[in-house]
């Protein structure tokens, strides 16, 4: 892994065009101001109560993501593409989904193995046949991309089930508009904050089919207690609609209901925020408490649609990533505007014989795992965490994949000695429905530890306010 | 979803039966935390005069019973004395309506419901509760304390003021309404109910000193000292004071005051949601009752049995509206 690139101050030719403005900005600020912003954020994240729950932290702990208040800026031509690109990836990953729902003609095709699939606990194989409106399975996404050069991006991974972090991306902006709004007034920041509505009518054109009134809309959460529930809580404000639990909700004449203050009221679109496996007890997981008995058949008859469909992980799933770029090619025939990162599949004898070699080079990720969980970065690992995966990759080989180290660029941040380089990546957030909706930026998330990879929040990184820049 | 000027009638609520049930409860205990503060200002005042201990005991059981803690007070502690009645009413977390557990309870609802909340309310309740929780009990000393119980009041009022500038008048609004003016009305009807032998009229009393701390007191509990001057005139008289607490129009925490919040609010939804609910007609019955009343026929009639119906009605209507409105369906 050579040196990282720098967004900033790019590769020695002096500030890149897009941080002309902050750069000046920044020489001009004394560290214990910045740092007394820092402070000012905190205390407004706090009030405004969004808060994280990590896992293991106890049930009551409320953390603060980190916020770091260099934001880091894209300039309007990198957008075009980054945009171009992440338009191309949702309608393949949605035409794929559509394919192996019915038809599976690229199964046929030979160019993503049947097993993969058909033994993908992420499949759902009640969802055969089935046809949401639009034929749209994954409405909203969150696609994970990293930057390796002045022109290298890379997809690392697709969120396609029930993507986080959209609600950072707002608040990020509110707070920055609060504290700098000088560096609004000379920069030209493309606005975020029309993404609440964009999703209120993404939800709306995939309403149940014939429907002959304005749809009822409602945000399905786990509760209080899952670590996005402020999330949860904050688009369904956003966009004027109810918050429900399962509780709230029972089937009834076929239809989904909602408990109302003035009795059952039929629901037609559920923006869901809680896995496929706790959506109905009576087809997924029979222990659940959080779904609703008997959301499926009403699903399957049409009557309400579920958001992101049941199923839609199978998009995601590290196993499938490989394949997009062919699944690209298969749908859209064209090529992929974005590359994936080269991915080792562990299953293959080949590829392990590969990653057991190169092991401290790599990185490994549990296929099914997610947010930064049961993974090895094998340059920062210690040799006993090497050997330890050496051994679960010889006994499970199927549950990794593994790619290379990529030297993800990086961005001013301010850290206790003042501003330093820190690695970032980027999650627009990607709305599917009548058309594709983006909005021009998403979530910046920052490995706060010198020379650490590892952005998720869960494993202690933070967020930054994303710009894009307007010609 | 094309809108028309003929289709653009404003959107029906779809507010669930548990987010009315939040918002109801919220308002109450926000509502409790105040009146609580309130009653410990007072108990406090007098304990702090100079007289025995065995009557400061006296003021301290009847604050505990104003606000509905004895019994859980008594399951704790073997005698009633200043220290401990402060920790159990203001930092307790075993007693509901502990201050401390009263703000706790508001912001979880809150949290639970924050899309009904506007930002400012949510932030003026987690900003208390953020306060209040830093709070160490065992470092306050006792010269803290009324701050503390004036900021506990200044919350309150801050969240009711964020309520009134900022919420819709929709559902939201007339639950909450409805849980500040139950609880209020509940408040000032248990202040009577346990002090309501010293405005008895008694003929010895004319003209004597003696009662005019507890009658200050009950004044008091209801932040009403000053403005009784101003609504009568007078000295403190037992049965102007019964009268501005019971059927006064003008002061804010009485019965009639309250009743006549929960019948507009009650009204107001029924009309929203386009029903008539048997909990609106309850709280006209209430209402017309204090109405047709004055303080002779309800002397005549007995002021402790005329506190205790209300007590008992009040009540029953709480458990109607939860009824009426799906709270926990």
């Amino acid at each position: 892994m050579g040196a990282a690139f720098d967004e900033m101050n790019g590769t020695g030719g002096g500030v890149r065009p897009p941080y002309s403005r902050l750069a000046e900005w920044l020489a001009t600020r004394r560290l214990e101001d910045l740092q007394d912003k820092r402070r000012e954020a905190e205390i407004l994240f706090r009030r405004t109560g969004i808060t994280f729950a990590v896992h293991g932290a106890g049930d009551t702990a409320e953390r603060l993501i980190p916020f770091d208040i260099v934001p880091r800026i894209i300039s309007a031509g990198e957008w075009r593409r980054l945009a171009a690109g992440i338009e191309q990836r949702v309608r393949a990953l949605n035409a794929f989904m559509f394919d192996i729902y019915h038809r599976q003609e690229i199964l046929r095709a030979g160019r993503v193995p049947e097993d993969l699939i058909i033994q993908n606990s992420a499949f759902v194989p009640d969802m055969i046949g089935v046809d949401p409106p639009l034929g749209i399975y994954s409405h909203i996404l969150g696609i994970d991309i990293v930057r390796t050069a002045e022109n290298e991006f890379f997809v690392l991974e697709d969120n396609t089930r029930t993507p986080s972090g959209v609600s950072y991306m707002l608040e990020n902006r509110e707070t920055m508009m609060h504290m700098f709004p000088d560096l609004f007034a000379s920069n030209r920041v493309a606005p975020v904050e029309t993404y609440p509505e964009h999703l209120l009518t993404t939800l709306e054109s995939v309403a149940p089919r014939g429907l002959k009134r304005d749809p009822v809309i409602a945000v399905l959460t786990p509760g209080l207690y899952n670590s996005a529930y402020f999330e949860h809580s904050f688009l369904a404000d956003q966009m004027g609609v109810e918050l429900v639990e399962g509780r709230d909700l029972v089937v009834l004449d076929g239809a989904l209901k909602m408990k109302t203050a003035q009795g059952l009221l039929q629901v037609d679109v559920v923006y869901r925020r809680i896995d496929d496996d706790f959506l109905d007890p009576l087809v997924f997981d029979p222990t659940s408490m959080l779904g609703v008995p008997g959301l499926f058949d009403v699903y399957r008859a049409g009557n309400v649609t579920i958001v992101n469909a049941p199923g839609a992980g199978i998009a995601d799933d590290k196993a499938i990533y490989r394949y997009i770029p062919q699944i690209i090619e298969f749908y859209t025939g064209g090529s992929p505007i974005l590359k994936n990162v080269p991915t080792y599949d562990c299953r293959r004898p080949d590829d392990l014989a590969y990653v057991l070699e190169h092991l401290p080079e790599l990185v490994v990720k549990e296929v099914h795992g997610s947010g930064g969980y049961g993974m090895l970065v094998g340059l920062s690992s210690t040799k006993e965490e090497i050997a330890c995966f050496r051994e679960k990759l010889t006994a499970h080989p199927d549950n990794y994949i593994a790619q290379p180290t990529l030297a993800l660029s990086t961005c001013p941040t301010l850290v206790e000695s003042g501003l330093a380089p820190r690695h970032v990546d980027l999650r627009p957030f990607v709305l599917v429905g009548d058309r594709v909706r983006l909005v021009p930026g998403g979530l910046t998330r920052v490995a706060l530890e010198n020379g650490s990879l590892v952005v998720n929040s869960s494993q202690g990184g933070g967020t930054k306010d994303t710009w894009v820049l307007q010609d | 979803m094309e809108s028309s000027l003929a289709g653009a009638a404003p959107q029906t609520s779809n507010m669930l039966g548990r987010t009315a049930n939040d918002l109801f409860w919220l308002s109450r205990y926000l509502e409790r935390a105040e009146n609580i503060a309130r009653l410990l200002e007072v108990g406090y005042r007098i304990a702090l005069l100079p007289r025995e201990d065995a009557s400061s005991n006296t003021e301290w059981r009847s604050t505990l019973q104003s606000a509905a803690c004895e019994v859980g007070y008594g399951a704790k502690y073997e005698q009633v004395q200043t220290r401990d009645v402060v920790d159990y009413l203001l930092f307790d977390r075993d007693n509901p309506s502990s201050i401390r557990s009263c703000i706790a309870t508001a912001r979880h609802s809150a949290r639970a419901q924050r899309i009904a909340l506007t930002r400012e309310m949510w932030e003026c309740l987690n900003s208390a509760w953020m306060d209040f929780e830093a709070i160490d009990p065992d470092s306050l000393d006792s010269d803290a304390l009324p701050g503390l119980l004036d900021w506990v009041k200044e919350r309150s009022a801050a969240y009711r003021g964020a309520l009134m500038n900022t919420i819709l008048r929709n559902d939201t609004y007339h639950f909450s309404q409805l849980g500040t003016f139950l609880e209020r009305a509940d408040n000032t009807a248990r202040i009577l109910d346990v002090k309501y032998y010293v405005l008895l009229p008694r003929p010895e009393m004319i003209g004597s000193g003696v009662d005019n701390v507890q009658w200050g007191a009950i004044l008091r509990s209801v932040s009403a000292h000053r403005s009784y001057r101003w609504v009568y005139r007078d000295s403190y008289r037992p049965w102007k004071i019964a009268d501005y607490l019971i059927l006064s129009r003008q002061m804010p925490r009485s019965l009639m005051s309250c009743y006549g919040e929960i019948r507009t609010a009650l009204a107001d939804l029924c009309e929203l949601y386009g029903t008539e609910e048997p909990c609106l007609g309850a709280s006209r019955t209430t209402l017309a009752m204090l109405e047709s009343s004055d303080m002779t026929s309800i002397f005549q009639a007995g002021l402790h049995e005329f506190i205790q119906d209300f007590i008992a009605r009040n009540n029953r209507l709480g458990a109607e509206i939860s009824t009426s409105f799906h709270f926990n369906s």
